[in-house]
């Protein structure tokens, strides 16, 4: 069992949905990213997804593109991303980590080898994007022999006659892509995520985490309200890169301004389902 | 090994031994689902079939001549050449061949705006030109370094009513713009029908790319046994994603006895970081949809890939040729930039045919090889595109003023 499964029951004990935070692994340098990655738990965030850089991320919007190649231009990498969970667990045995990219440099590391260092770190879950399930059983079965889950996607093009493949085999939670697109895109409206989650959760005992298009902590409440996990990636992601000056300099105090904003974002997540009010999805 | 047949792949999961496959993000996934189903039924739809016969031959101007390049075998004194006009076809190329197919399949499909990466530009023309024969929306990604190196395109397919989307990401060149592509797919995938340009990207893209292409390899068996009474010795073709080679060679692959050669583009070398030769320089990897080989480092991060053809100026291969080379069917080999410019010239000299850059790699491996041989080998050169848009990047590269 990797940490992600207490997580979710010590959460559902305090009738609290999960805050999902994902920010890209070295950017826009080790150091600055560290301090984030360290300061995350602290901030509120109850699940952190550290996004493995990769050189053409296909499946993601230009802020998250850009931050990739902000890290990979840092000298990122799959051994740098690993040590970073090595370092991280050195303090914190609690808040799940998962590790998001896409299959190739996965592959190209050895998928043995890396589900063996990835667990010896201290990750608790993979989510790849470009790794849809007819594809996963080479990743996920010797991952599930380390305790490590692979995370399923569902999407709004997930209909009755696709969810069950999407979760036949899945573990740890699954992540709803609420919109069709790409990261960093238009948000979609409560009433449809809670039609999804609910559509979900009708085949699966799993937690639904929820993605894409949540920038406010309103929006994050609101889906904490209809969902068990929000997930924020791309509004973290754009306080970083507002943050670097023309000439790559990075401003003092971004890390700070990102923790703040994931603060307020967390309260966002945790202001709902209080006082009994909460959905018990 | 011997085998029963080369031709039975990929197989119901779309891989062609461990490579193809559908190495997409989920929201995707039903909709290729629903290509390959859509693509299985037209294909044995008389009615589909019919159309897209009447279309080749009216429309892009088929079948494209077989020719017996006189002046080019005498010069180089070896086997006897045959040239496969494919840069006859209407839009110049032989993209046209799986425009026009896979348009017929999105209209089947109720899909009203169509999609499109493109290097050299010949299949966003292509792309551009099928969506306005059937009064399509139209979006042609294409990276700003290609944009610059093939303006006549860009223009033509402005021409042609299609928006043309420049790609600033990574190295501006045909990977970037097909990370683009699948950007837009994955946003719009509910009205958009995306035309891959090559034998590649995720299952069944690489199998019904191929399919549409193999008119060329059909036609040739047919007009060879006219012109010499049997089947040639030899084929050659030039690979970038591999459609045009795979058209070719495909209807031959179980005529074991004749060979076939596909030439990558080596750029400066294979042995310099400018080649876009993904076989000869390449390990396996997943990129845009399949498993293949790429031009990667040891991290797994994609590396830029350099051709002076833009069509060829991309770091991965179709999964099915990496099949071809890993069962030793199939020989890959290489031809630089320079080689690739000499051919060019060549060919416009000696037979008054201007080819395509892409299609000069393939010429230029016929100079080292055609010599080598006697004279009653029979070889077969897809003449994949015409080289009208590559009289600037020629130009440039000469020392020329246009």
């Amino acid at each position: 069992m990797s940490r992600l499964q207490p997580c979710f029951a010590a959460l559902k004990a305090k009738n609290e949905a999960a805050f999902v935070t994902y920010i890209q692994a070295g950017d826009p340098s080790l150091e600055v990213s560290s301090q984030i990655l360290h300061g995350m738990p602290a901030a509120g965030a109850s699940i952190i997804e550290l996004g493995m850089p990769f050189s053409d991320p296909a499946a993601d919007g230009p802020a998250i593109d850009k931050a990739a190649q902000r890290a990979l231009k840092a000298g990122a990498s799959m051994k740098q991303t690993l040590q970073m969970v090595r370092d991280f667990r050195k303090g914190n045995d609690n808040t799940p980590i998962v590790l998001m990219g896409y299959f190739n440099p996965v592959y190209r590391y050895g998928i043995d080898k890396f589900c063996a260092d990835a667990s010896e770190a201290g990750v608790d879950g993979l989510i790849i994007v470009d790794l849809p399930p007819e594809e996963d059983a080479e990743l996920r079965i010797p991952a599930a022999e380390r305790n490590i889950d692979v995370i399923r996607l569902a999407t709004p093009t997930s209909d009755d006659a696709r969810l069950p493949t999407v979760l036949n085999g899945a573990s740890g939670f699954v992540y709803y892509v609420a919109v069709a697109g790409t990261t960093g895109s238009k948000s979609a409206a409560t009433s449809e995520i809670a039609e999804a989650v609910g559509r979900i959760k009708a085949s699966t005992d799993l937690p639904v985490a929820v993605g894409f298009g949540i920038r406010t902590p309103e929006q994050a409440a609101a889906v904490a309200s209809v969902a068990d996990g929000a997930v924020v990636g791309t509004a973290i992601i754009e306080i970083i890169e507002k943050n670097i000056e023309a000439d790559g300099t990075v401003r003092p105090g971004l890390a700070e301004e990102v923790l703040d904003f994931t603060r307020n974002l967390a309260d966002g997540v945790k202001s709902v389902r209080v006082e009994g009010k909460g959905n018990t999805l | 090994m011997a085998r029963n047949s080369y031709r039975t792949g990929p197989d119901e999961k779309g891989k062609f031994g461990i490579y193809g496959g559908q190495y997409v993000s989920e929201t995707l996934m039903p909709a290729l689902h629903a290509v390959g189903k859509a693509y299985q039924e037209a294909m044995k739809d008389p009615a589909y079939l019919a159309k897209l016969d009447e279309l080749n031959r009216t429309y892009i101007g088929r079948p494209s001549p077989l020719y017996y390049a006189e002046r080019l075998t005498e010069h180089l004194g070896g086997a006897k050449i045959y040239l496969k006009r494919e840069e006859l076809n209407h839009t110049g190329a032989h993209k046209i061949n799986h425009a026009i197919g896979q348009v017929l399949l999105a209209l089947r499909m109720g899909k009203t705006r169509i999609i499109a990466e493109t290097g050299a530009g010949q299949h966003g023309v292509a792309t551009a030109t099928v969506a306005a024969r059937f009064g399509l929306k139209c979006t042609i990604f294409m990276g700003t370094v290609d944009m610059e190196r093939q303006k006549p395109n860009v223009f033509r397919m402005r021409l042609l009513g299609a928006e043309v989307k420049p790609v600033t990401s990574g190295s501006a060149t045909l990977k970037d713009a097909m990370n683009d592509a699948l950007r837009d797919w994955v946003t719009n995938v509910h009205d958009t029908f995306y035309i891959i340009g090559t034998a590649a990207g995720p299952h069944p893209y690489p199998m019904m790319v191929r399919d549409f292409q193999c008119v060329i390899g059909r036609e040739v068996r047919e007009q060879i046994l006219e012109a010499e009474g049997r089947l040639p010795d030899s084929l050659v073709a030039c690979i970038g994603g591999g459609s045009n080679a795979l058209g070719l060679i495909h209807p031959f692959l179980d005529d074991t006895d004749i060979a076939a050669y596909c030439v990558e583009a080596s750029g400066h070398g294979v042995d310099t970081d400018k080649n876009a030769a993904s076989i000869a320089g390449g390990s396996p990897g997943i990129l845009h949809g399949n498993r293949t080989y790429l031009l990667q480092d040891d991290d797994g991060q994609i590396q830029e890939a350099h051709s002076i053809s833009a069509g060829l100026d991309y770091p991965g291969i179709g999964p099915e040729h990496v099949w071809l080379h890993e069962t030793g069917r199939v020989t890959y080999v290489s031809a630089t930039d320079d080689e690739a410019l000499e051919a060019f010239q060549l060919c416009t000299l000696k037979e008054g045919i201007i080819p395509a850059l892409e299609s000069s790699h393939a010429l230029a491996y016929v100079t080292k090889l055609a010599p080598t041989l006697p004279k009653d080998h029979l070889m077969v050169v897809n003449l994949s595109g015409r080289g009208d848009k590559d009289i600037f990047t020629v130009a440039s590269a000469l020392g020329a003023e246009v």
